[in-house]
C-alpha cells in the first residue's frame, strides 16, 4: 500500500528498452532524453536485452511505464512477450507503450493487448510524452 | 589514430585547415579580391541592410544541418585563400573533383539496390531473376539473428528469422542461396559485420564445392566493426577481438582472395544514428585510417590492401552540405594517405564510395513525399561523385518496401542519369563559391575531430569510453529538438501536416522462414560428422587464443564441416567474452 501511494504522487518512472536483436537505438536514445526533459525519471535498458530481462528490469525498478522500441520487424513477437512476462512477474499494472517501424495492420493486435502509442519514426515528443502521461494517470486512477 | 599516442600530425592538420593552409598561389588576384571584398561590404550596407529592414528574412540565422552558420551570399572573397591544386582535376590527386577521368560521361554510377528477406530459397530465386535481367552485382541482406551470430534455433532468434534479411545458420544455407549461380561470374555484396569472417568462409566454401578457385571470387563484405561500436551496434565481442578478426580477414584475403573487398568503411549508419554531416565524414575517415593502421600492424603494405577498401556514405536532405561532404571526403582521404601513410600508388589513394539515400529522412506521414526526398538526396550523391547508389523506397518508414516502391526508387536514379543532363559535366558544382567554401568547412571539421579523437586517446579508446557514441546521441537529440521546436521543418510532420492517415499497401512477411530454417538446421546437424565438427571447432578455439595465428583458415575448415554460425561465434564468445556498451545516456 505505501508503495502505491508513493507511486501515484511521484514522478513518472519510465524504462526505455529495445527487447530484441536490434541496435538501431537512435529513437530510443532521443526519446529517453525527451522523457527526461519532460520531468520523468528515465532508465535505459542498454542494448540487446531479452524480453525476460526487460520485464525483470521493469519490475525491479518499479517503473510506471515500459517504452519499447524495435525497428527490426520483431515487434509482434517481442512486444507481447514483454507484456505477458510483466503480468507473470507482478508488473501487470505497468503501462506498456511501443514504437518503431510498426505496420498499420499490426497495430490493432498490439492495442488489443494493451500495448499502445505505436509511434512511427518522426513522431513528435509532445505527442509521445502526452500519451505516456495520459496512460499513467489512467492507470493510477484505477487504483 | 587507432590506438592513440598523441600523434602531432593530426593537431598540425587541424590547425592548418583552420588557417586555410595559406600556401602560395591563391586562386584569385589579390587586387580583384580586395575589390570584391569592398563590393560585398558595399552591397551589404547599401542594398541588403535596407532591404532586410523593410522585408525581414524568414529566420534570424541560417545554418547548415551540421550547424555551420551560412551567409546570404558567397563570393571569391570566401575562397580567396584556396589553391586550385586542392580542387584539381578528375582522376588527379587530391581527387576533389572525382576519382575517374571521365566520371559519368564514361559510365553512369552503378545502381545497386540492396534487398532481402525470407528463406534462402526466396533469396536464390530473386538472385536468379536479377541475373536473368542482366545484373551481375548481387547484394544480400541478412536477418538479425545472422547479424548477431545466433543460429535460427536459438531462443534469441525467435520471431526474428528472415524478418529483415535472409537467415544463414550454416554453409548449407549459403549453398541454397547460390545454388545454380556460378560464383566466378558474379560479384556478391554481403551486408554483414560481426560474423563477416564466418560468412566469407561460407561463401568461399560454396566456391570450393563449385570448383571455383578462391582467387577468382569477387564481392564485398561490410566487416566495418569500428562503425558498429560507434553507430549500428551489431557486435558480439569486445572491440579488440573483432579488430583482430578483421585483421585476420585482411591478411587471409590479401593472400587467398585478392579480389574480395573485405571492408566497406561505412558512414551510412553513423549518419542514420543521428550524427551530423561533419561527424559522418570525420568518424568514417577516422575508421578508415584505423583500418590502414591495422593493416600496417599486420605487416601488410598499404598498397597491398588500400585498393580493397571502399567507402559507404549517406546522402540526406541538406543538399549542398552533402555534396561538400563527398568532395571533402575524397580530398582528405587522398591527402592523409599520401602524407601520413606515405602511399604513392594511385589506386590506393582513390576513395571509391557507395551511397545510400537516408532512411532516417523518410517520414511515415504522407509517404509519397519520400519519393521527392529520395530524388533530391540521390541527386546530391551524383553531384558528389558517387560510384554506386541505392535509393530508398517511399514506404520504408512503414515496412520493408513493396516491389512497386522499389521500382519507383530505381526509376528515380534512371531519371537522374538519363533525363537531367547532370552526368554530362564532371563535378558541375566545382567552383561554386559556396560549395568550395563549404567543402573546406567540412574538411576543417573533419581534421578538428581527428585531433579530438587523438587527444581522447585514439579511436579505440574513444569508442570504449563512449565518446563518439555520445557525440552522435547529442547531435541526434539536437536535431529532433529543432524539429520539435519548429526550427527545422519536415514537410508533412511539423508543417503542412494533415490529420488523416491513409494506410498504404505494404509488404507482408510471413513467418514460414523460421520453421523451414529450423528444420534445415536440424537436418544439417543430423547429417554431419559430429566428431570432425568438434575437432575443427577446437582447432578454431586454439587459433583464437593465439593472438599471432590467423583464424580464418581453421574457420574455413570448420565451416566446411558444417559447424554452424552460432557454434563458431560461440567459440569466440567463450574466449573473447561479449561486449556491453558504456551507458550513452
Amino acid at each position: 500500500m505505501p508503495k502505491q501511494i508513493a507511486r501515484s504522487e511521484r514522478k513518472i518512472r519510465v524504462l526505455v528498452a529495445k527487447p530484441g536483436l536490434d541496435g538501431h537505438d537512435r529513437g530510443a536514445l532521443v526519446l529517453a532524453r525527451a522523457f527526461r526533459d519532460a520531468g520523468m525519471e528515465v532508465i535505459y535498458s542498454g542494448l540487446l536485452p531479452s524480453p525476460e530481462q526487460v520485464a525483470q528490469m521493469a519490475v525491479d525498478e518499479d517503473v510506471d511505464v515500459v517504452a519499447l522500441s524495435l525497428l527490426n520487424g520483431a515487434h509482434m513477437t517481442a512486444f507481447p512477450k514483454v507484456k505477458r512476462l510483466l503480468e507473470k512477474r507482478g508488473g501487470g499494472d505497468i503501462v506498456v507503450v511501443g514504437g518503431g517501424i510498426i505496420p498499420e495492420e499490426d497495430k490493432p493486435k498490439l492495442m488489443k493487448l494493451g500495448i499502445t502509442g505505436l509511434f512511427g519514426p518522426g513522431s513528435s515528443f509532445a505527442e509521445v510524452v502526452q500519451h505516456v502521461r495520459e496512460r499513467v494517470s489512467k492507470e493510477r486512477w484505477k487504483r | 589514430m587507432l590506438r592513440g599516442g598523441r600523434d602531432a600530425y593530426w593537431n598540425r592538420k587541424a590547425r592548418e585547415a583552420v588557417e586555410r593552409r595559406a600556401k602560395a598561389g591563391s586562386l584569385y588576384d589579390k587586387k580583384a579580391v580586395d575589390d570584391i571584398k569592398k563590393g560585398v561590404k558595399q552591397w551589404h550596407e547599401e542594398v541588403y541592410r535596407g532591404w532586410t529592414e523593410k522585408f525581414p528574412e524568414a529566420r534570424q540565422e541560417f545554418q547548415t544541418a551540421t550547424g555551420i552558420k551560412v551567409k546570404p551570399i558567397y563570393t571569391p572573397a570566401d575562397v580567396a585563400d584556396s589553391n586550385y591544386s586542392d580542387q584539381g582535376y578528375p582522376g588527379v590527386f587530391p581527387y576533389s573533383r572525382g576519382v575517374h577521368p571521365t566520371m559519368y560521361r564514361g559510365r553512369p554510377w552503378t545502381m545497386r539496390m540492396f534487398s532481402g528477406y525470407g528463406t534462402p530459397e526466396d533469396t536464390n530465386k530473386r538472385l536468379k531473376l536479377l541475373l536473368e535481367h542482366g545484373e551481375t552485382g548481387l547484394s544480400v541482406a541478412f536477418d538479425m539473428p545472422t547479424l548477431y551470430g545466433y543460429d535460427c534455433d536459438h531462443p534469441r532468434a525467435h520471431g526474428e528469422v528472415g524478418r529483415c534479411g535472409v537467415n544463414v545458420s550454416s554453409m548449407k544455407d549459403m549453398q541454397v542461396i547460390f545454388d545454380g549461380i556460378p560464383l566466378e561470374k558474379v560479384s556478391t555484396s554481403m551486408t554483414i559485420n560481426a560474423p563477416a569472417t564466418v560468412l566469407t568462409c561460407m561463401y568461399a566454401g560454396v566456391a570450393k564445392k563449385q570448383g571455383v578457385p578462391l582467387a577468382r571470387l569477387r564481392g564485398t563484405v561490410q566487416a566495418d566493426m569500428l562503425k558498429e561500436y560507434i553507430a549500428q551496434k551489431e557486435w558480439v565481442y569486445p572491440p579488440e577481438a573483432h579488430l583482430r578478426l578483421v585483421r585476420d580477414l585482411m591478411v587471409f584475403c590479401t593472400k587467398e582472395m585478392p579480389r574480395w573487398n573485405y571492408i566497406s568503411i561505412s558512414g551510412y549508419h553513423i549518419r542514420e544514428a543521428g550524427s551530423s554531416a561533419a561527424q559522418e565524414l570525420a568518424f568514417t575517415l577516422a575508421d578508415g585510417f584505423g583500418y590502414v593502421e591495422l593493416g600496417i600492424e599486420a605487416g601488410l603494405k598499404v598498397e597491398q590492401f588500400a585498393p580493397r577498401l571502399s567507402f559507404f556514405f549517406n546522402s540526406t536532405m541538406d543538399f549542398f552540405e552533402e555534396i561538400a561532404k563527398f568532395r571533402a571526403a575524397r580530398r582528405v582521404w587522398a591527402e592523409v594517405l599520401s602524407e601520413k601513410y606515405g602511399v604513392k600508388d594511385k589506386r590506393s589513394l582513390l576513395m571509391r564510395f557507395h551511397t545510400q539515400t537516408s532512411g532516417a529522412s523518410l517520414t511515415w506521414q504522407q509517404p509519397l513525399n519520400n519519393i521527392v526526398r529520395t530524388a533530391i538526396e540521390a541527386l546530391a550523391a551524383v553531384l558528389g561523385g558517387t560510384q554506386s547508389l541505392h535509393t530508398n523506397s517511399y514506404d520504408e518508414a512503414w515496412a520493408l518496401p513493396t516491389e512497386q516502391a522499389v521500382e519507383v526508387a530505381l526509376r528515380t536514379q534512371q531519371i537522374i542519369a538519363e533525363e537531367t543532363g547532370v552526368p554530362s559535366v564532371i563535378d558541375p558544382l566545382g567552383g561554386s563559391y559556396y560549395v568550395e567554401w563549404l567543402t573546406e568547412q567540412m574538411e576543417e571539421e573533419a581534421y578538428k575531430y581527428f585531433d579530438r579523437i587523438e587527444s581522447a586517446g585514439g579511436l579505440l579508446k574513444a569508442i570504449k569510453t563512449g565518446y563518439l557514441q555520445k557525440e552522435i546521441a547529442e547531435n541526434s537529440y539536437r536535431l529532433s529538438k529543432r524539429v520539435e521546436e519548429g526550427k527545422d521543418s519536415v514537410v508533412g510532420v511539423n508543417k503542412y501536416s494533415k490529420p488523416e492517415r491513409k494506410p498504404i499497401e505494404t509488404l507482408k512477411i510471413d513467418s514460414r522462414a523460421q520453421k523451414s530454417q529450423v528444420k534445415r538446421l536440424a537436418s544439417v546437424r543430423g547429417k554431419r560428422n559430429g566428431a570432425k565438427v568438434g575437432t575443427a571447432l577446437a582447432k578454431l578455439g586454439r587459433a583464437f587464443e593465439d593472438e599471432d595465428a590467423n583464424s580464418i583458415y581453421p574457420m574455413l575448415d570448420a565451416v566446411m564441416q558444417y559447424a554452424t554460425l552460432g557454434e563458431i561465434i560461440d567459440v569466440g564468445r567463450k574466449i573473447f567474452g561479449v561486449w556491453t556498451e558504456p551507458m550513452i545516456l
